[in-house]
């Protein structure tokens, strides 16, 4: 064991590298903000487009359909690499190489989009249809009856895995790294390579731990409040 | 109110789902203020049927006129259609994130278009003609089975239509539970509101309805006044199927 502590979690190193790798790390903190941002919304509306029923929304199903089939099946560093070598060399959509955080964000939000619309189409799929149905019957129209009746249920259920999705977003943003941004494994690869000590790779991983746990345990707390308000008594 | 002076009127409705024929060539008239009991056994097309005429199932044949406008048309708006007509389902189908008051004022606000004072207002004093007023703001987990189905019926009524349509809604409560629910459509039907009710409990259909039909494999085999239809069965089939009903009661 004592090779491996020393390595992974030498204190004079542990502390020394803490700074830098920080500096690397509030570069995950915004890419996973910004992405996280921009994930949920979107997510959304591609899994409001899928579920669209009808045979004018054909066209519209497909593409949410094919959307999330390639980006889903995509491996990220290849979006990554796709994205900043592809789009920002030819300078479309306004990027280039000088706009490498945008370039990373896009990457993340285009492949974490499809994973979190299956999760959304999940939750819409397990709303009882008679909810549903309950809703139109009552006049309202189907936008109204998504909004205000299945949404709503929807969300709620699928908090935990939507939690799951958000962890996984937090930790792929270590991946830019192939685009040449610095963050935080960049920053502790940096680290070791000039102290020959892995202890600043032992940060990096603490800082994302410590940044998933509050999360999961916020979320548990939001689960545990609505089912003692909503629910008849403990069964 | 149509031409032949009837609040809905069925002509030759024909549904089916795939292959299976679930009504065949049903004819329906239902007069203003009055109620009407379908009555036979699961699977006979009752449920089918109220739903044709709330639009949650398109027919496939056949045309229906609700208050002298035809519902089965192409350019029919289902969602003012709906308005003018409530229905109540056998599981109730309250909205479980939402509070009774919410679950009931749902429909004047976003469909209506009704401020939420006045929604609310209006929600609070029909819960309180049902005595529930003080279950406003709790969640429909947390209500027993009538009281739920009463608080569905009040949600029906909130957007004040024309015509209800209850669809079994006692089947799915304990029997202590029934009569609270009955005497909450008693009181519809004596305030003079246009009803159909899909139903099991044959008494009461006796004691409300002004015409009984008895639906077996998507036909109406029988219809008439309760006492002729429940008492006096001219059909075989019905016959039986009352013979089968009162059994079940005994045991």
């Amino acid at each position: 064991m004592g090779p491996f502590l020393h390595e992974f979690f030498s204190p004079l190193d542990f502390l020394r590298s803490t700074p830098q790798v920080w500096s690397g790390f509030k570069l995950n903190i915004q890419l996973m903000l910004v992405a996280e941002a921009l994930v949920l919304p979107l997510a959304l509306v591609v899994a409001i487009v899928r579920g669209l029923p009808g045979r004018a929304a054909v066209p519209f199903r497909a593409a949410a359909i094919a959307y999330t089939d390639i980006f889903r099946g995509t491996p990220l560093i290849l979006v990554l690499l796709m994205v900043n070598g592809g789009f920002a060399t030819l300078n479309y959509f306004g990027l280039s190489a000088n706009t490498l955080f945008k370039n990373g964000v896009i990457a993340l939000v285009l492949v974490y989009t499809a994973y979190v619309t299956e999760v959304y189409r999940a939750g819409i799929e397990s709303v009882h249809p008679s909810q549903r149905m309950a809703a139109r019957s009552l006049g309202l129209s189907y936008m109204q009856a998504m909004r205000y009746v299945v949404l709503p249920q929807a969300i709620r259920r699928v908090i935990p895995p939507l939690l799951n999705d958000f962890v996984g977003l937090q930790k792929d943003t270590a991946l830019v790294t192939v685009i040449g941004l610095t963050e935080a494994a960049t920053q502790a690869g940096f680290y070791s390579s000039n102290f020959a000590n892995y202890a600043s790779f032992g940060v990096a991983a603490v800082f994302f731990i410590f940044l998933t746990i509050p999360l999961a345990r916020f979320t548990d707390h939001i689960i545990r409040e609505r089912e003692k308000r909503e629910r008849a008594q403990a069964v | 109110m149509n031409a032949n002076g009837h609040f809905v009127s069925l002509q030759g409705v024909t549904k089916r789902f795939g292959d299976l024929e679930v009504l065949h060539d049903i004819n329906l008239d239902v007069s203003e203020h009055n109620v009407v009991c379908l009555i036979g056994a699961s699977g006979s097309g009752k449920s089918t049927l109220l739903r044709c005429i709330n639009l949650l199932e398109q027919v496939d044949a056949g045309s229906i006129v609700v208050d002298g406008q035809p519902i089965t048309g192409t350019k029919v708006d289902v969602n003012q259609l709906r308005q003018k007509i409530g229905i109540v389902f056998q599981a109730y189908n309250l909205f479980p994130h939402m509070t009774v008051l919410q679950n009931v004022t749902l429909a004047p606000r976003k469909a209506l278009g009704i401020s939420r004072d006045k929604a609310e207002a209006h929600a609070r004093a029909l819960l309180r003609q049902i005595g529930l007023e003080e279950k406003s703001d709790e969640f429909p987990d947390r209500l027993s089975g009538g009281q739920q189905q009463r608080v569905a019926i009040v949600r029906a009524l909130a957007t004040g239509p024309k015509l209800m349509l209850l669809d079994e809604i006692t089947s799915a409560l304990d029997p202590q539970l029934i009569g609270e629910v009955l005497e909450l459509v008693r009181e519809l039907a004596q305030s003079g509101m246009t009803m159909i009710l899909a139903t099991h409990e044959m008494s009461f259909a006796r004691e409300v309805a002004h015409k009984v039909c008895f639906l077996d494999a998507g036909v109406i085999h029988e219809e008439g006044p309760p006492e002729q239809v429940l008492s006096a069965p001219q059909e075989e089939r019905t016959r039986e199927f009352l013979a089968r009903v009162l059994e079940g009661g005994r045991l």
